[in-house]
């Protein structure tokens, strides 16, 4: 386990070729345990998946003849576009609110607190560790048709009759998973708030920019690649959920991920759910990509 | 440490922002305890009086208790598993070069990405075609998938932040390379481990989305709930076993984030302090 020092492998061409083989073939060997199960659990499945959106149901059974036959009803029937398009809709809003709402706060601890820094940090994202089912089940209880706040707003007067809107709508579902992934949202912003060169910040003030200018000109740019990350980080993962609008959607609020579910629970159609997950999974890369396309050239405009 | 001046200047507006900030993260969580102390059966203001009632309640079923277990028996599996596999992880990727290391660590953290729906229903299919029946295993195969990435962001960095010659010394010394891991090594990525150990438990016992496509029989509490979510008269009892799961939450994770944060902090105060 001794690392072998330079001057040894120095002129000993093959020797040092051999050590470096044999060094990354350690490192594989020690990491195959973590490997194999990620292979397993990760690499296979989706293969399969891939295989079973191929496939057609055969009353309780599969007919294995590779066919695009789902992927074709995916296309032209309306449902799944508008369940897709309404997802990403909701997704993108949650995703653009989570940013714009958490930013600020990533901003205020990373440039203006400076005791007891750890216990802001835990603090932000102490919630996201916490079990997303009852995050959710929290504002249910919150917007509910005799929820906390329909029957406070009763109690004082305010209203008449109970708010419908509240549950069951897409405002809700938006709401929801916007609280639900501020704390995930947070850490990356952050990190990428307190690499910020403080002097720089100096600089531009010594040349005469205002805070605003200042905040547009260096603190802004710089801390793109978080707010970036941060985007990815909410968008991909919501746009597949199911708990939020099965708990809180509503007929309006469903999204892809609920008929996904639907396919392998009620539905009983695999293939057609494989389909769906593969199209939902094109979709996103795609649409991540675009999404990565425009940032870049924004960014060389800018420079 | 001398900072511009302006940036010390505090900022009375986005001191309040923030604090509304954490007030809003966390109030409508602290909904479900407030309701879970409440003698009616709706969750509504104004609230009715103070009872133990739905906690006594909780306590008779047997059906609670199986979940409980059920729960954490797959939990402490999958953490330690999971922790296990991430130790020998992030000893390898920080220990060897090896060719597409990134790419590894990349689709290692697919799982925190990719909608959970994709997994829960991949791996249902993998499981079926197997011809493997749902049972806790599958159930435990899928939080695994989930919690590995977990263990292993959270062990990388001690691994990376640690000095090497610590364990040269070690080995110059004439201890073998299992006692250099076990003396040297293993204390100084103690915290992580332990972090990773509660972070795991936590993120297992919560699971809902894998669980849900993955569970046979045999249920755990999230899937508990979620199957009593449906009838209203069940609602306080829900909200006092979610009372019960979050406070349970909220400690481990705690304790987890600031043993993981410390070790941090100590080793950029000792830094600071050897640098100045």
């Amino acid at each position: 386990m001794v690392s072998v020092p330079d001057a040894r492998s120095f002129g000993r061409g093959k020797l040092a070729a051999w050590f470096q083989r044999s060094e990354a073939a350690r490192g594989y060997a020690l990491m195959s345990p973590a490997l194999i199960v990620l292979l397993i659990g990760i690499a296979v499945p989706l293969i399969i998946l891939i295989a079973m959106s191929l496939w057609t149901r055969d009353g309780f059974g599969f007919d294995m003849t590779p066919t695009i036959a789902n992927y074709q009803r995916a296309a032209t029937e309306p449902i799944f576009g508008t369940l897709l398009t309404r997802s990403f809709m909701i997704s993108g809003l949650a995703t653009f609110i989570t940013v714009l709402l958490c930013y600020p706060m990533a901003y205020y601890v990373a440039f203006h607190v400076h005791r007891n820094k750890m216990l802001w940090i835990v603090l932000m994202t102490l919630p996201f560790w916490t079990s997303y089912l009852l995050r959710v089940f929290a504002w249910r209880v919150i917007l509910g048709y005799e929820g906390v706040i329909n029957s406070a707003f009763l109690s004082a007067g305010w209203i008449e009759a109970p708010l419908e809107f509240l549950l069951y709508s897409q405002t809700a579902v938006v709401i929801t998973l916007a609280h639900a992934w501020a704390a995930f949202a947070i850490l990356p912003l952050y990190v990428s708030l307190e690499k910020i060169d403080k002097s720089l910040l100096e600089a531009a003030t010594d040349l005469g920019d205002g805070p605003f200018t200042r905040f547009m000109r260096i603190t802004l740019p710089l801390s793109m690649p978080g707010v970036i990350a941060a985007s990815f980080l909410i968008f991909i993962p919501t746009t597949g959920d199911y708990i939020t609008p099965a708990l809180l959607g509503g007929p309006d609020g469903v999204m892809i991920g609920n008929l996904i579910q639907l396919q392998f629970g009620p539905v009983n159609n695999w293939p057609m759910g494989a389909a769906l997950s593969i199209v939902l999974m094109a979709w996103i890369a795609a649409l991540a990509l675009v999404f990565l396309f425009i940032t870049r050239k924004a960014k060389d405009h800018l420079a | 440490m001398k900072e511009g001046t302006y940036i010390k200047q505090p900022n009375r507006a986005l001191q309040v922002y923030a604090i509304v900030f954490l007030i809003v993260l966390y109030l409508p969580v602290l909904f479900i305890p407030l309701f879970s102390f409440n003698d009616s059966i709706y969750v509504r203001f104004p609230m009715q009086g103070l009872t133990i009632q739905w906690y006594v309640d909780l306590w008779t079923r047997e059906s609670v208790w199986a979940a409980l277990q059920n729960s954490l028996t797959v939990g402490l599996w999958v953490s330690v598993i999971s922790t296990g596999l991430g130790v020998v992880a992030a000893r390898a990727i920080t220990r060897y070069r090896m060719p597409g290391q990134s790419a590894i660590v990349t689709f290692a953290m697919l799982p925190l990405i990719v909608p959970g729906v994709i997994f829960g229903v991949a791996l249902l299919v993998l499981v079926s075609r197997l011809g493997i029946p749902l049972s806790l295993y599958t159930v435990a195969f899928g939080h695994l998938i989930i919690c590995l990435p977990f263990a292993i962001a959270t062990l990388l960095p001690r691994f990376e932040g640690f000095d090497r010659s610590m364990e040269e010394a070690s080995a110059d010394l004439g201890e073998n390379g299992w006692w250099t891991f076990w003396r040297v090594t293993f204390p100084m990525v103690a915290p992580g481990i332990v972090a990773s150990l509660l972070l795991t438990f936590t993120i297992s016992f919560d699971e809902f989305i894998m669980t849900f496509f993955l569970s046979g029989t045999d249920t755990t509490l999230p899937i508990y709930i979620w199957t009593q979510l449906r009838f209203p008269r069940e609602f306080p009892a829900i909200l006092a076993l979610s009372t019960i799961i979050l406070a349970l939450s909220f400690v481990l994770v705690f304790v987890a984030l600031w043993i993981g944060r410390l070790g941090v902090v100590r080793e950029q105060v000792s830094a600071t302090n050897a640098g100045s």
